[in-house]
């Protein structure tokens, strides 16, 4: 029991606050709300915010440190997840690619009129002086040497013997041996277009033309057709430089449509290659094809 | 309690001078906490202090805390000092007084958001006035169980007697 002057003490103490509240109840703020309202708003909001600061506290607690052990298994599940996606990611960019790619090819098997089959780029070559490619179509397929490769931006090269089953060597028109008779789009100025050393930059030039011929930077130049073996027309580059030379002949550089750094799919042209004509005889490779 | 409050109600509208009044029910109050104690003082003063409020029309609690505050406080004093010549009830009755005056215009200003005004001579006249009426209480009261004895039996022994 408490003692009797802690009894009064408390006893006073309880009188007094049940005075205070009975003030507080009766007499309003500013706000125009009771005291007691008030007061007991404020007061229990605090206890509140208290108890809610300590319960976000052992909740942060346990979440950022008794929770960590299942976290690191997580995080490496997480990671091969990301990594697994990547590839998966890189995959698809690929496959995208290739039918944007295949889609340009496409188009332009749709649009010329001769027989065309599509092959893919499946090796390089492993001298790097010698610009060749490999594709997986061969006489199985119907390909036979000297036949044309085109590309959806303009012509590739040739194909050279011997041709396997599957598979065939492409000459590609910047290797240093290749020669394509070819006419500037704008003024019909003949010559030939060679491929220039490894290393050279633009790696064509175009030789036979005449310093009379008016040939600029930007003409486009085609194939003319006269080798027999490339379709006329179809698009070689575009003149980069043209200046006269010290001879009859102009010096014209010619920069290539096709990016050959990055050819995946190819056109191989179905038409037998045939005898360059007599009165235009340019041949198609400067060393001859086999 | 009861009688205190009856005498200041119908006391309320005669003053002495222009603005001092006595306070009955704090008198009363005192008295209580002087005789019986803390615990019977503070409630004293809740019950006369919240019955002269309600009666009064103002905000209830005000009277109830000051006269709580003095009852208990008296109490307390009259429990450790020895009160029973008039000169220290008479101290103890104004000091009362003061006390109840200053805790009650503090919670009014308060409430009431204004400064505090304290009526100096009025002040010292209640206190006065209520020492007086207080001196005066205890002295019928404590006087009285002896005269009615005294009182009863010369009744009796006058009621025995034979001519």
């Amino acid at each position: 029991m408490l003692d009797i002057r802690q009894r009064t003490g408390y006893l006073f103490l309880a009188v007094m606050l049940g005075h205070l509240i009975l003030i507080s109840a009766q007499v309003q703020s500013k706000t125009g709300v009771p005291v007691l309202e008030t007061v007991t708003f404020g007061f229990f909001s605090r206890i509140q915010g208290a108890a809610s600061a300590l319960v976000g506290g052992v909740r942060g607690g346990w979440g950022n440190y008794v929770d960590l052990r299942g976290v690191r298994t997580e995080n490496a599940q997480l990671r091969q997840q990301v990594s697994d996606l990547e590839v998966r990611l890189q995959e698809q960019h690929a496959l995208a690619s290739r039918g944007v790619r295949l889609e340009e090819l496409l188009k332009l098997k749709s649009s010329t009129t001769l027989p065309t089959i599509a092959a893919s780029v499946i090796a390089g070559s492993p001298i790097p002086d010698v610009l060749t490619v490999t594709i997986d179509r061969g006489s199985a397929d119907g390909v036979q040497p000297d036949m044309s490769v085109i590309g959806p931006k303009g012509v590739v090269g040739r194909v050279m013997g011997p041709v396997a089953a599957h598979a065939a060597r492409v000459q590609l028109i910047i290797d240093r041996n290749a020669a394509i008779g070819a006419v500037t789009e704008r003024t019909r100025a003949g010559g030939l277009v060679f491929g220039r050393s490894s290393g050279d930059d633009p790696p064509l030039g175009m030789d036979l033309v005449s310093n009379l011929s008016d040939v600029k930077g930007g003409d486009v130049v085609v194939a003319s057709g006269v080798d027999g073996i490339y379709p006329k027309g179809f698009v070689i580059g575009s003149v980069e430089a043209s200046q006269p030379g010290p001879g009859l002949h102009r010096v014209i550089t010619v920069r290539p449509a096709v990016d050959f750094s990055s050819l995946e799919e190819v056109l191989v042209v179905m038409v037998a290659a045939r005898g360059a004509t007599p009165e235009e005889s340019a041949p198609a490779s400067r060393q001859g094809a086999k | 309690m009861a009688v205190a409050l009856t005498l200041q109600s119908t006391l309320a509208g005669m003053s002495v001078g222009a603005s001092a009044s006595v306070n009955l029910v704090l008198v009363a109050v005192v008295y209580v906490a002087l005789a019986f104690g803390p615990v019977i003082g503070l409630t004293a003063g809740a019950i006369g202090g919240l019955a002269q409020d309600a009666l009064s029309g103002g905000i209830i609690g005000i009277g109830g805390f000051s006269k709580t505050l003095v009852g208990f406080l008296v109490g307390v004093l009259g429990a450790h000092f020895i009160v029973s010549q008039p000169l220290p009830r008479f101290i103890m009755f104004v000091a009362a007084t003061i006390a109840h005056d200053l805790c009650f215009q503090a919670l009014a200003a308060l409430v009431a958001s204004r400064p505090l005004r304290f009526q100096v001579m009025a002040l010292i006249t209640q206190a006065a006035l209520n020492g007086a009426i207080g001196i005066i209480a205890f002295q019928v009261i404590e006087s009285g169980p002896g005269l009615l004895q005294r009182r009863r039996m010369r009744g009796e022994s006058l009621s025995r007697r034979r001519f």
